[in-house]
C-alpha cells in the first residue's frame, strides 16, 4: 500500500518537539487535557483503522484546473441531507391518514415553531435537488467524466436521478391538499397506461382499484422509509466509486509528459 | 495409523477426497458450504415473501358489490342530468367521495335498455385521459374536463380532446321507489360494456387486450349484460 498523503496542516499548528531538558517526565494539567482529546482518537483508530480510510477519502489527488463545476455533486449531496433532516423532524407532527394529514401539514406550517420554515425548506429544498441532480448530471456529460471506468458511476447515478424523482412524487401527495391529491391521481392513471401491466402497476400504487384508505400510508412509506434507504446506500457506493476512481481532469487540460521524456524525444 | 481407513471405495478414490467414509462422494466442507448457503436463502426468502405478498395483496383483493342509495326516482328527468355526491371508498371522509351525473334512459337517445341496471344512466365524473374530474355544461350538453381539455357528448361519448373513451358508468337499479348505484363500469366507443378500468387505457380494438381485467375489480351484478 503506498505511504497516504500527511494532513495539510499549517506549521503553526503542528506540535513542536520538546527542547532538551524541557520533558521531565511530568505533564502539566493543559497538556494533559490537549493529549486526552488525541488519545481518545487514538483509541479509536487503534480498534477501527478508521483515519486511514478517512485520509483515502479526504486526501485524494485532484488533477489542475478542477473548478466550481466540480462542486455541483457535493451540492447535490448537501440537498439531500438537508431533505433526509427536514423529513425526519416533519414526520415528528405529520399524521399519513386520509382524516387527519392536510390538518397536520396546516398545524406544521400555522402553529409549529418554525414550522413553516422547515416545511418550506423540504418542499423548495426538493426542487433545488432535482435541479442540482440535473447540473450535475450535465456536468459530468460535458467533461466526459462518465468514460471509462467512470461507466458503472454514472449508472449508479441514473438509478439515483430516477429514485430522486419517485421521491419527488410520492412526496407531492403527503400535504393532501387539492393539488397534491389531482396530481397523484394523474400520476397514477400514467402509470396505468403502461401496456399490460400498467393496470397492476396502478392498482399496487393505490393499494386497490380506487384511491382509497391506504394509499397515502403506502405513498408516506415509499416516501420515507423505502426509496430513502436506497438512495442512501446508492450514494455510499457513488462515493466510494468517486473517492476510488478519482476526479477527472477538465476536458481543455492536456497531459504534460515530464521533462526527461520530452527531452529524450527531441 | 494412514493406512487404517484405506480407500476401498471407488467414489473416494475418483474424487481425491481424503479420509473419507465409504461411499462419500462430497466433501464435507462443500456439504456444509452448501447447506450454509441454503439455510441462509430459506431465512431470507421466509421473511421477503410475506413482506412482499403483504405489499401486493391489496392487488388481489376482489371488492364486494355494495348499492347505494341516491334518491327518489322522480328526481331525474330523461332530458338532463342531475349530480349526486357517491361514495367510492367508504370511511376515509371527503377523499373517498366523488359525484355521479344521473339521469333516466332516454329511448330516443340511448336506444332499448340493455338490462334492468339500464333504467337510468348514472355517469361517473372520472375524466377517461387521467382521471379529473368532469363538470356537466348544460348549455351546450357536454361533459369538460378541466385538467387538459377533454370533451364528452350527452351519453358521455368523447367529442373531442385526450380521452381515449367514453365516460365510465354505474349500474343503477330502482328498488322501492328509489335509485341506488352499484358498482362502476368502463364502456368502449360503442357503450359496449367492460369492466372498470383505469382513465387512459383504451378499449376499442387491441386496447381491450393491452389494457386486462384487474383482479380487484367488483363483479359484474347478477345477470347484467355486456
Amino acid at each position: 500500500m503506498p505511504k497516504l498523503p500527511a494532513p495539510p496542516v499549517p506549521d503553526a499548528l503542528k506540535p513542536k518537539p520538546k527542547r532538551p531538558g524541557e520533558g521531565n517526565g511530568k505533564e502539566k494539567p493543559h497538556e494533559v487535557a490537549a493529549e486526552a482529546g488525541i488519545h481518545a482518537a487514538d483509541w479509536v483508530d487503534e480498534r477501527t483503522s478508521v483515519s486511514g480510510g478517512l485520509r483515502w477519502v479526504l486526501f485524494r489527488k485532484v488533477p489542475k484546473g478542477t473548478n466550481w463545476f466540480y462542486t455541483l455533486g457535493s451540492a447535490t449531496l448537501f440537498a439531500f441531507l438537508s431533505q433526509a433532516v427536514t423529513g425526519v423532524f416533519l414526520a415528528m407532527y405529520y399524521d399519513p391518514s386520509p382524516i387527519h394529514a392536510y390538518e397536520s401539514a396546516r398545524y406544521i406550517t400555522n402553529d409549529v415553531f418554525l414550522g413553516q420554515f422547515v416545511r418550506g425548506m423540504h418542499k423548495w429544498g426538493a426542487t433545488v435537488m432535482v435541479i442540482l441532480i440535473f447540473l450535475h448530471m450535465g456536468r459530468t456529460f460535458f467533461f466526459g467524466a462518465y468514460k471509462y471506468p467512470r461507466e458503472l458511476n454514472w449508472v449508479i447515478g441514473v438509478v439515483l436521478l430516477v429514485l430522486t424523482l419517485v421521491m419527488a412524487l410520492t412526496g407531492y401527495l403527503l400535504p393532501f391538499d387539492q393539488r397534491s391529491y389531482w396530481a397523484t391521481i394523474v400520476a397514477d392513471n400514467i402509470n396505468g397506461t403502461g401496456p399490460l401491466v400498467g393496470p397492476y402497476l396502478a392498482d399496487f400504487l393505490r393499494a386497490g382499484p380506487e384511491f382509497g384508505a391506504t394509499t397515502l400510508s403506502r405513498f408516506y412509506a415509499i416516501h420515507m422509509l423505502l426509496v430513502p434507504g436506497a438512495l442512501i446506500a446508492l450514494i455510499g457506493a457513488h462515493l466510494w466509486l468517486v473517492a476510488k476512481l478519482g476526479t477527472t481532469a477538465p476536458p481543455w487540460l492536456k497531459v504534460e509528459p515530464p521533462e526527461d521524456l520530452r527531452k529524450a524525444e527531441v | 495409523m494412514a493406512d487404517r481407513r484405506q480407500a476401498k471405495s471407488p467414489y473416494t478414490e475418483d474424487r481425491l477426497i481424503p479420509g473419507a467414509f465409504e461411499g462419500e462422494t462430497i466433501t464435507r466442507r462443500r456439504f456444509m458450504v452448501g447447506s450454509v448457503n441454503a439455510a441462509g436463502i430459506a431465512a431470507t426468502v421466509a421473511f421477503t415473501l410475506p413482506a412482499l405478498g403483504f405489499a401486493l395483496g391489496p392487488i388481489f383483493h376482489r371488492n364486494r358489490i355494495s348499492w347505494q342509495d341516491v334518491g327518489p326516482l322522480s328526481d331525474f328527468p330523461d332530458t338532463t342530468y342531475v349530480p349526486r355526491v357517491v361514495t367510492l371508498t367508504p370511511d376515509i371522509g371527503e377523499v373517498g367521495k366523488s359525484t355521479a351525473y344521473i339521469r333516466k334512459h332516454n329511448p330516443a337517445i340511448d336506444g332499448p335498455p340493455k338490462d334492468q341496471y339500464d333504467n337510468y344512466v348514472a355517469i361517473s365524473t372520472k375524466c377517461m385521459h387521467l382521471g379529473c374530474p368532469v363538470r356537466y355544461i348544460e348549455a351546450s350538453q357536454r361533459f369538460v374536463c378541466p385538467c387538459h381539455g377533454g370533451v364528452y357528448d350527452f351519453q358521455g361519448k368523447r367529442t373531442g380532446g385526450p380521452p381515449v373513451r367514453p365516460l365510465d358508468r354505474f349500474y343503477t337499479r330502482e328498488v322501492n321507489g328509489r335509485l341506488q348505484l352499484g358498482p362502476r363500469f368502463s364502456v368502449n366507443s360503442e357503450l359496449r360494456r367492460f369492466s372498470p378500468r383505469d382513465p387512459g387505457e383504451p378499449l376499442d380494438g387491441i386496447g381491450q387486450y393491452l389494457y386486462p381485467r384487474r383482479f380487484d375489480t367488483t363483479n359484474k351484478p347478477a345477470g347484467a349484460k355486456n
